[in-house]
């Protein structure tokens, strides 16, 4: 089939395969690599993208559902070597460490606080439970999420650049 | 010349290096490599635990389109290379053949036992389905207590599923008294206290699916891995598929976590090696998050027989251990070592008259087990710090007070302990003292007290963890001694750039520790440059071609030493040349903050302007050698001993088993710290783990030997919903084995956390007749032992079960229920 789709700010157009899932899309056609696969079952969040500016589990949209949408990954937050809010927040809290969860949590708390750009520390570990991280104990990406809220950065991210 | 004043960078909290590329998403990890007509494999794996293949069919996938090879076990026989173990504990240890792809016969439920090589992933996986395996099911043996019969043997060929004993005994190596001895004392006129701890299967679980892609092409065959173990890996390769060490190049580019899971060389790996060069194109395998869960290997799986001996008013005088190990199918690379790290660690920071391990090591029909985070020593901890915490009850004290009975003070280190190690430093008293005052431990033990007397539902417990462990794999001798097949050194390099950078080379592998960050620390106070111009290189055994990869809480506190070393000598060649190009006497130059001056003058060159001058060569003394870079290898005296107390207050449901942490500090002592920041979130994520083993994980398998918990839907990773925030907060012991003081964090959080929290959910519900509850601690386990113990509050009316108090159809606050 074949599908048009905005990523990162660029217009792709390919033949896909109607089984493939969106992050094999990013992955293998548009080399995306920057988005990654931790589990087969939707668990884990590694995959996590912006479709239309909200977020979903990019194992779990097929490429086909993205037809005419526009999708952010996480290498569409940079602004050259200027880090989105939450990316900077991320390294300033020590929130990474083997950083393959990254990806997925940084455009998790993107949508968690496009949702509720002041949320309580409750409000955090809930918005993230779907993303796992084994690196961490999610101590310092709580924090980290809570200094990205004192730094406004729920400024638009998945509209059109 | 040694600089041994501390800069401005070692104890900064720097931002890490390698976040950059981690956050925008400019990774190299293993899968996202692509080569120029690479294809993709796919394992077809047995489904059986026990089984003898009889016949497999590759034709129909053969036929499928784009696939390009299917291999069996039988067809690579003589070239796949075989497993190996580097620590059989015994010379006598029993160690079943481990081919990559299993030839004749499966011992676990997703085994590898052929290879479907195609153009895509997706065509390679299609196809796998395509291969025809016939199989003759053999009986599996599966609980750890039967394999202990050889009633049913794991391996046919092996005539026995024990594959080793090892013991430690104080009175036969003359550390302390025999342990029967203090036992009968204890029997006759003391406390015996005897218990039988499970140590249930754990999954490492790293984040980032393991991944190898061998390119073949051109005159060393190259493999990428996401792997702990480049240098192992690579030295495995050679010694066992017969292909010369110096034609082969393993890399570990980005990896995403290890936790000692990816401390293996894997089936996976020698497969993709074999198959690529039999098709003569780069080849890649990245397994499903199902196939890491079934084949990688798992961690613990221990039963532990307990009998301590102590006086009437506690104080520790022996302790005997009967461990029986599950190793699972194979004997990994570490394989049967692993509980014996744990062997110097049950006698943690006490001291005792009398001390005996006795270790046994069984095969099962199950997925092999190996390190995972804290190796051995997490086993020990939880086994003695659950035993202190019963013989506090047993004497009636406070569980704090009962351990100081018996622990090391201060005044005493170094320090030989009952089972012959020597812990160089420590202050037991002073971490205490500070996680009491963090904790707030008064106040809550006054609440606790509070809680019962009013038999409220929701009962507080508190747990203690005062742990050691032993960090820094490790002195060679000593591995030697105990027939571990490798030495435990590590390596470094410097090279001082023309341009003044300076790169730094280390035989260590980190994934997500922080290497390039920490060692540019040290290397910027040592050689007084620029942290920014320090660049760590890693991971490459063609680059840092010496190494011995990371584990074990070695990194720092070997590999970073030789660094440190390395830079010595950087310092010392520069010396001889700056000397030279100031017209002065060696002896009359001094060294600091990156430049050499001549005592006494204004006169001085940096260690940059001596790195140019030895390249450009134009103005060296006769006979000189144009360059200052260097190397060392460093292989230490003696393990290092971090320590530490941790607090755990639980809040326990009673009427329904629920458990909730209220509170966790965390006090530990690593030495010196290079940086604060990496050093706490080590210990979050430790913590994590080790709370994650108390209350959540387990690998359960059914029984035709099926694991079910194979996918991240039943293997139950916490998530950041189930956590909380921690305390933590440092004391500072210099280790003295180490130029600079530091000691290892790696693995202190999960070592210590695990018998913290299952202390305070015992010490929850101690008054309603529990005294244990098997992990992981869930609702269902924590509610039964409850009602077993015939104190649960559903054997009377519920006390609050009034018209004005909440009742059974009353919400919980948001938030309360997991």
């Amino acid at each position: 089939m074949r599908i048009s789709v905005r990523v990162d700010g660029s217009s792709y157009s390919d033949d896909v395969e109607p089984r493939t899932l969106l992050v094999h899309y990013l992955r293998e056609q548009l080399g995306k690599v920057g988005t990654v696969v931790g589990c087969d079952t939707s668990n884990c969040g590694a995959c996590t993208v912006l479709l239309d500016g909200r977020s979903v589990k990019s194992c779990n949209v097929l490429a086909v559902q993205a037809d005419g949408h526009e999708v952010t990954t996480v290498e569409g937050l940079a602004d050259g070597d200027e880090l989105h809010p939450v990316q900077r927040a991320f390294h300033e809290c020590h929130a990474l460490q083997c950083g393959y969860c990254t990806p997925g949590m940084i455009m998790q708390t993107i949508d968690l606080l496009s949702e509720n750009p002041d949320p309580s520390e409750e409000a955090i570990r809930h918005g993230l439970e779907g993303n796992l991280c084994r690196c961490t104990g999610y101590h310092n990406i709580v924090k980290a999420v809570q200094m990205a809220a004192g730094s406004g950065s729920s400024t638009q991210v998945g509209s059109a650049s | 010349m040694t600089v041994t004043e501390q800069g401005k960078e070692i104890g900064a909290a720097r931002r890490r290096k390698e976040d950059r590329r981690l956050i925008t998403g400019q990774t190299r990890w293993t899968d996202n490599i692509t080569l120029p007509g690479m294809l993709h494999a796919a394992m077809v794996r047995s489904p059986f635990a026990h089984a003898r293949i009889t016949s497999i069919d590759t034709e129909q996938a053969k036929d499928a389109a784009n696939v390009v090879a299917v291999l069996t076990g039988a067809e690579v026989a003589d070239d796949q290379g075989t497993m190996i173990t580097a620590w059989p504990i015994t010379p006598e240890q029993n160690t079943p053949n481990h081919p990559p792809i299993a030839v004749d016969e499966v011992a676990f439920a997703g085994e590898v036992v052929a290879v479907v090589v195609a153009r895509s992933a997706a065509e390679a996986r299609d196809a796998a389905e395509l291969v025809e395996v016939e199989y003759d099911e053999l009986p599996a043996v599966l609980d750890l207590k039967e394999a202990v019969t050889d009633d049913e043997l794991a391996h046919s060929d092996l005539g026995t599923n024990k594959s080793a004993f090892w013991q430690l005994d104080s009175g036969s190596a003359g550390t302390g008294r025999p342990i029967d001895e203090v036992i009968a004392e204890a029997r006759a006129d003391g406390i015996v206290l005897e218990r039988e701890y499970r140590q249930q299967r754990l999954i490492p679980s790293f984040m980032e699916p393991r991944s190898a892609v061998c390119d073949p092409t051109g005159e060393q065959i190259t493999l990428w891995s996401s792997t702990q173990i480049p240098h192992i890996c690579r030295f495995a390769l050679a010694a066992t598929t017969g292909v010369p060490e110096s034609k082969i190049r393993v890399i570990a580019p980005d990896v995403g976590g290890g936790f000692g899971g990816k401390l293996q060389i894997i089936p996976e790996e020698w497969i993709v090696f074999c198959v690529a060069r039999r098709v003569g194109r780069p080849l890649k395998w990245t397994e499903t998050r199902s196939e890491s869960l079934v084949s990688g290997h798992h961690g613990r799986d221990q039963w532990q027989k307990l009998t301590l001996a102590a006086t009437k008013d506690g104080k520790v005088t022996g302790l005997k251990v009967d461990l029986t190990c599950d190793l699972g199918a194979y004997a990994g690379i570490v394989g049967g070592g692993v509980p014996v790290l744990g062997a110097w660690m049950f006698n943690a920071i006490y001291k005792w008259d009398a001390y005996q391990i006795n270790i046994s090591n069984y095969y099962t029909n199950k997925t092999w087990v190996d390190a995972y985070r804290g190796a051995g020593r997490p086993e020990a901890t939880y086994a003695i710090e659950r035993l202190m915490d019963e013989l506090a009850v047993e004497v009636g004290a406070d569980p704090l007070e009962i351990r100081e009975r018996s622990w090391i003070t201060h005044e005493e280190f170094p320090f030989t302990t009952v089972a012959g190690m020597t812990y160089d430093s420590g202050n037991y008293e002073a971490a205490t003292a500070r996680a009491k005052e963090l904790f707030g431990y008064d106040e809550l033990r006054a609440e606790q007290q509070k809680r019962r007397e009013s038999n409220e539902p929701v009962q507080l417990g508190i747990g203690v963890s005062t742990f050691t462990e032993m960090c820094g794999l490790a002195p060679s001798r000593v591995l030697g001694q105990l027939n571990y097949a490798a030495g435990g050194w590590d390596h470094a390099e410097i090279r001082m750039l023309a341009t003044g950078k300076v790169e730094v080379v280390t035989g260590t592998s980190p994934h997500g520790q922080g290497h390039e960050t920490a060692w540019s620390q040290i290397v910027a106070d040592r050689l007084g440059v620029p942290f920014e111009d320090v660049e760590v290189l890693h991971g490459d055994t063609q680059i840092a071609h010496r190494g011995m990869d990371t584990y074990g809480s070695r990194s720092l506190v070997v590999g970073a030493e030789a660094v440190v070393r390395a830079a010595d000598k950087v310092i010392e060649n520069a010396k001889v040349v700056a000397a030279h190009m100031l017209e002065a006497s060696e002896a009359d130059l001094e060294f600091s903050a990156g430049r050499f001056s001549v005592k006494g003058t204004d006169k001085g060159l940096s260690i940059q302007e001596v790195a140019l001058a030895a390249f450009t060569g134009h103005n060296l003394f006769d006979d000189a050698e144009p360059k200052i870079d260097a190397s060392a290898a460093f292989d230490p005296d003696n393990f290092s001993f971090p320590h530490g107390t941790h607090l755990c207050a639980m809040e326990v449901d009673t009427e329904t088993g629920a458990t909730t942490m209220r509170k966790y500090v965390a006090v530990d002592d690593i030495g010196t710290i290079i940086n604060p920041m990496i050093v706490e979130g080590q210990v979050h994520g430790g913590l994590v783990q080790g709370i994650a083993q108390a209350l959540w994980e387990e690998a359960v398998y059914d029984d035709a030997g099926t694991l079910v918990t194979g996918s991240f839907v039943d293997y139950t990773l916490p998530t950041a919903a189930d956590t909380i925030s921690f305390e933590t907060d440092h004391t500072t012991s210099p280790s003295t084995y180490t130029i600079l003081g530091t000691k290892g964090v790696g693995e202190a959080g999960t070592i210590a956390s695990t018998p913290a929290v299952v202390n305070a959910i015992v010490d929850a519900v101690r008054h309603l007749g529990v005294n244990d509850i098997r992990m992981p601690c869930t609702p269902e386990r924590v509610f039964r032992a409850i009602q077993s113990a015939g104190g649960g509050a559903s054997s009377t009316a519920q006390p609050h079960f009034n018209a004005d108090a909440d009742n059974q159809d009353s919400l919980p606050p948001e938030g309360e229920a997991r």
